[in-house]
């Protein structure tokens, strides 16, 4: 896939805020293509790692938050893993993802930034996943309400899943991380 | 031997069976397991995806507890093994993460306590020789295939638990407790246990493949030391049926459940009960080698 690039001073502060995020420095690739080669995912998807990173170096800017891979990446590592210099491919992933959230970027095939958002909920009221709840309140909210369902009588006739919410956490610690976590991210706007 | 035992959300959910497995065979070889009051989910990769500095904030709280209790803290999820790596690794090599982290908890955390998966006190703390002392039921000719997925041994440098890309410790282990391990080149690819819920024939498609091969080798079941692993393997066997018209019916076991039942725990005590696909078939190899 091509993408089209218009270099401009916002793309270039793009790359600059990525790479803060990240931690990376991504003029250190030089294109090996290990990342794709290796990516489980890169034959689902228009635009591999190689090709995030050649656009990043390019000074593709905002356009690459609608990129497929960031949404479909399955965080399995393998990429930085065999990076011959190292670049944390996965933390530019994250970093893209954040600023997709913080822009409201378009909301992606299987509406992952919603099923995170109702996991961390339930961390931040009982200190731990109540998965159940997750799961169910994922389900409702992208209306896909049939799909799984006949595997949760047996599971929960198994009790492979909990059907009572965890307890036994610290929760007032949990409150203050969240919290300061948010206002942080106020202060960094 | 005493730890400090993280044991994760999944432990008292989808999990369960990992969890109570992983009691008994502590229990039967005196490793001392001390749970960590008050601990709090680590993040997974919920957190990481929506914000980094959160995700290690919540992984340190519970390091910042066994740092306390002065213990290692052992973890059997490995995706929190690969979450509190994570923290300690990243508060080791950054001043910004160490003061964010610092903030966050209003306590300082230096990321030193040492974060082990249960699978490495099995190797290097009891080990093989002593594992094999304690041997009552042997696994004789199971065929075994040791999945290790992404989170224990990626990145390397993070979790250095074995070589990334052909780690053995599950096979000494198997190896040590009487099973036959098949050699396969399926043990370090990915489930797509992280679409799951939200993109499910990526999870599905990859977890196919994963058992394809490990029953190409001639594996009897596929052991593993990660719930999402398990998860995905065993849970979604009905929906690779559907999506690809084949059988599957490959049993997808935890490592400390393999163990117990060596040891000569009861597959109840071990969570056997709670897999979705039938394990019958290894407990009644294992049975007649008794």
């Amino acid at each position: 896939m091509t993408i089209r690039i218009t270099k401009h001073k916002a793309t270039e502060d793009f790359l600059k805020l990525v790479q803060e995020k990240a931690d990376v420095n991504l003029s250190s690739c030089y294109q090996c293509k290990k990342c794709s080669m290796g990516c489980p995912v890169a034959d689902l998807i228009k635009l591999p790692p190689s090709e995030v990173i050649r656009g990043l170096q390019l000074g593709a800017g905002t356009e690459l938050l609608n990129t497929d891979l960031i949404w479909t990446c399955l965080s399995c590592e393998t990429c930085y893993s065999r990076c011959p210099n190292q670049i944390n491919f996965p933390a530019v992933i994250d970093a893209l993802k954040s600023i997709a959230l913080e822009k409201g970027a378009a909301k992606p095939a299987g509406d992952a930034p919603l099923f995170n958002r109702l996991f961390l909920n339930t961390v931040k009221s009982y200190g731990r996943v109540y998965e159940l709840l997750a799961i169910a309140m994922y389900k409702l909210g992208t209306g896909n309400l049939k799909q799984d369902m006949g595997k949760f009588p047996m599971m929960l006739k198994k009790g492979k899943i909990a059907i009572l919410p965890p307890s036994g956490a610290n929760k007032d610690k949990m409150k203050r991380i969240f919290s300061k976590s948010a206002q942080n991210k106020g202060t960094e706007k | 031997m005493r730890y400090a035992y993280y044991p994760g959300c999944s432990a008292h959910s989808t999990a369960r069976d990992m969890h109570e497995s992983c009691l008994a065979v502590s229990k039967a070889l005196g490793i001392e397991l001390n749970e960590i009051k008050g601990w709090t989910c680590c993040g997974a990769s919920a957190a990481h995806q929506t914000d980094r500095k959160l995700a290690v904030s919540l992984a340190s709280a519970n390091l910042l507890l066994a740092k306390q209790m002065g213990m290692d803290m052992v973890v059997n999820c490995a995706a929190c093994y690969n979450r509190s790596k994570t923290a300690n690794y990243e508060i080791i090599n950054s001043e910004n993460v160490r003061k964010s982290v610092a903030d966050s908890l209003g306590d300082t955390y230096d990321g030193s306590v040492p974060v082990r998966h249960f699978v490495e006190i099995l190797l290097k703390d009891i080990g093989p020789v002593n594992l094999r002392k304690k041997i009552i039921n042997p696994l004789r000719d199971l065929k075994v295939a040791a999945y290790y997925g992404c989170y224990l041994v990626r990145p390397s440098e993070v979790t250095n638990f074995d070589d990334p890309e052909n780690p053995t410790i599950m096979e000494s282990l198997i190896d040590a407790i009487g099973g036959t391990n098949v050699e396969w080149s399926g043990k370090v690819d990915c489930c797509g246990g992280m679409q799951n819920l939200t993109q499910t024939e990526i999870t599905v498609r990859r977890s196919a493949a994963v058992i394809d091969m490990a029953q190409a080798a001639g594996a009897e079941c596929i052991v593993v030391a990660c719930p999402m692993c398990q998860v995905s393997l065993d849970v979604r066997q009905a929906d690779m049926e559907k999506l690809l018209g084949r059988k599957y019916n490959m049993p997808v076991i935890y490592l400390t459940q393999l163990v117990g039942l060596a040891l000569g725990l009861s597959p109840v005590e071990l969570g056997f009960n709670k897999l979705m696909v039938n394990p019958a078939a290894v407990l009644n190899k294992v049975k007649a080698a008794a």
